[in-house]
């Protein structure tokens, strides 16, 4: 009774055994192969559960989701010998699963280390061709593209990898070339900065010579006007003399004299010698009687 | 019980009936329990008398226990795939590794554990991912970028299954996209207008990157918080915005100087005509006065010229004497060697004018400016 129990018992265990080992599931995420002995026997399998035999059929599952390869920034001369920091990555794809396989054992790191040096020659090739400018903003989609189609036919066929894309993530200049970047920058606002002062002088000057202007022109013209004016009172007013003295020419010299002398013997330093000969002192010496 | 003490009455019970049968009952299911249980064990940890003794109900009775284990197997089984997805979540069913059609919305589910595997994501949440850094533009100068990128999942499906980091996809994306519209634009376009178009562009290439990748994201937003020149010449950036508020300083300063002047001007020009209106109107009046005052004395001469004449001579010669100082010689009757002391009389004059009355010579009349005016004739 125990014997047979104990069959039993070993029978449960070795179809377990068998049975889980006989049994894969491939997920969605993951691409598998299934080897024979070591050797490849059907690549590409699909998402699901799966049969195989157990301890002939192994079976390698691979992420079958697009990877990034991130490549470590790299220093790169351009055309004009002008050295770039790069910095790269690459997203690709676990095509062929057999030749995935037998490249790299299946082995992820060692495929994008792989990859990565690929990027890199072909990063460098390229680049090199290229003036900065180009690189840095013209002909970036371009080149990423010659680069992403270059890389993708050579990953095909060795690695087993489509390359869906290469991508530059930054390029920048080293340290010590930015300083001198900077250097220009400065230089460049210092002209706008002067620039705009310098401007804003001359419109100064030009807005203050031109209210001097105005002021000169408007202070002479009044000058113009204020002097006819003055004129057409002095013409008047000879006007107004000229035809009350014209009445009696005789009368009026002696009458302005008379006026004027009174105005000009105003005062006690007027020293006046007299002659006593003279027509007003003419009854000082004598009454008149004789 | 506390509440049946002190009434007494079994109707204030709030379990509403006589509750003396469920204790018994559940007692007497725990010792059936515990009896079968103890039976099934007893078999290795009693004595042997035991065992033997009764075989057929102890076998119904271990197979009882083995259904109740099976039961309760299954029900665990059952219950561990019960899950729920909450209104902001959506899910993925692979069974056995298999994508299974549909997308599992909100609400409770139940999947077969270890057959299905659910693979859950919050889709409506807006993700954001800052970004900040300094880059090349086209004219090859180099500008600091702050921005944020705001996303949400769209596909989950592909989201969880098509690419290994679909986040960190992004962030790379983002990072090559920014670079890539910011190198192909100018400085001044980034550092000014241009900005929304960068975001737009930024966006719009981003979307193109995870669409190529199938990322199952969709980038809602692309934020340009900040664009500045880099700190090394952010002072030469600021001095460039002094100098144009210097500029319009100095045309405003201009601008008010001659806001000053011109008015200023006016005014004086107008004083001008003012004092010459004024010149001419007193020039007129006074020839006018002294014309009216010769015509009037002049008709009284025509009436008598002799007299008048001679009084107007004597009048003159006597106010002229009055008020100036005089020196008599009789010519004729004198010596040659007169002594005039000229300069003693004069200085003594003077004195006595200047503390007596002054300014008799020289009495300002008027404002200064009409006498200069006046001097200039």
């Amino acid at each position: 009774m125990s014997a047979t129990k104990f069959v039993i018992t070993f029978i449960i265990f070795v179809l377990i055994v068998v049975g889980t080992n006989s049994l894969f599931v491939v997920n969605e995420m993951q691409r598998g192969v299934l080897l024979e002995f070591g050797a490849v026997q059907r690549a590409d399998i699909g998402p699901g559960l799966h049969l195989k035999w157990p301890f002939i059929n192994d079976v390698r599952k691979f992420d079958g989701r697009v990877l990034t390869s991130d490549a470590p920034p790299e220093r790169f001369l351009t055309l004009e010998k002008k050295a770039v920091i790069v910095d790269s990555f690459a997203k690709y794809r676990i095509e062929n699963v057999a030749t995935y396989y037998t490249a790299t054992s299946g082995d992820e790191g060692l495929a994008e280390q792989l990859l990565k040096q690929r990027i890199n020659t072909g990063l460098r090739n390229e680049i090199s061709k290229r003036t900065l400018y180009e690189v840095v903003s013209g002909e970036r989609d371009q080149l990423m593209q010659v680069l992403t189609t270059e890389l993708n036919q050579v990953a095909k066929l060795e690695l087993g990898v489509s390359v869906i894309d290469v991508r530059v993530k930054r390029i920048d200049l080293p340290p010590e070339v930015s300083q001198s970047v900077y250097d220009r920058m400065n230089t460049e606002r210092d002209i706008e900065a002067r620039e705009h002062r310098a401007k804003g002088q001359e419109l100064a000057v030009g807005i203050s010579a031109d209210a001097e202007k105005q002021r000169e022109v408007i202070l002479a013209s009044a000058y113009s006007t204020s002097e006819k004016i003055r004129g057409e009172g002095d013409a008047e007013a000879a006007s107004i003399y000229a035809s009350a003295f014209n009445k009696d020419k005789e009368f009026y010299k002696f009458y302005r004299s008379m006026d004027a002398y009174k105005k000009s013997f105003s005062s006690k330093s007027d020293v006046l010698l007299i002659d006593t000969d003279s027509d007003y002192f003419k009854y000082m010496n004598d009454s008149g009687r004789n | 019980m506390a509440w049946n003490e002190p009434g007494g009455g079994k109707d204030r019970d709030p379990w509403g009936n006589s509750g003396d049968q469920g204790p018994p009952d559940l007692d007497e299911a725990f010792r059936k329990l515990q009896n079968s249980l103890s039976q099934m064990f007893g078999g290795k940890g009693n004595n042997g008398g035991g065992s033997g003794g009764t075989g057929g109900t102890r076998k119904s009775l271990s197979f009882n226990v083995i259904a109740l284990g099976v039961l309760l197997m299954v029900l665990i089984y059952l219950g561990l795939g019960v899950y729920q997805v909450d209104e902001q979540e959506k899910g993925v069913v692979l069974r056995f590794g298999k994508l299974t059609p549909g997308v599992i919305m909100p609400g409770l589910h139940w999947n077969p554990p270890m057959i299905d595997s659910v693979l859950i994501e919050n889709v409506t949440r807006v993700r954001s991912r800052p970004h900040d850094s300094e880059m090349l533009t086209e004219d090859e100068n180099i500008v600091k970028v702050k921005m944020t990128v705001q996303y949400v999942i769209s596909d989950i499906k592909k989201y969880k299954l098509q690419v290994k980091s679909p986040d960190q996809s992004l962030y790379q994306a983002t990072e090559s996209a920014l670079r890539h519209v910011v190198g192909s634009t100018e400085m001044h376009q980034v550092l000014t207008e241009g900005r929304a178009q960068l975001a737009a562009d930024v966006r719009e290439r981003i979307q193109t990157y995870m669409e190529r990748y199938g990322t199952g994201i969709q980038v809602t937003q692309v934020n340009i918080e900040e664009t500045a020149p880099p700190d090394a010449v952010r002072a030469a950036f600021d001095d460039v915005i002094k100098a144009r508020e210097d500029e319009v300083r100095l045309r405003n300063e201009a601008d008010a100087y001659a806001n000053q002047v011109i008015p200023e001007a006016r005014g004086e020009a107008q004083r001008y005509l003012e004092q010459a209106e004024g010149y001419k109107q007193s020039r007129i009046a006074e020839a006018t006065g002294e014309a009216d005052r010769f015509n009037k004395l002049y008709v009284e001469y025509k009436l008598a010229p002799e007299v008048t004449r001679e009084r107007i001579y004597l009048d003159t010669i006597e106010s002229v004497m009055k008020s100036s100082t005089k020196v008599m010689i009789d010519v004729e009757g004198g010596n040659n060697l007169l002594y005039l002391p000229l300069d003693k009389i004069m200085q003594q004059n003077q004195s006595a004018t200047d503390s007596g009355s002054p300014g008799v010579g020289a009495a300002p009349t008027g404002n200064p400016s009409v006498n200069s005016r006046r001097d200039r004739r």
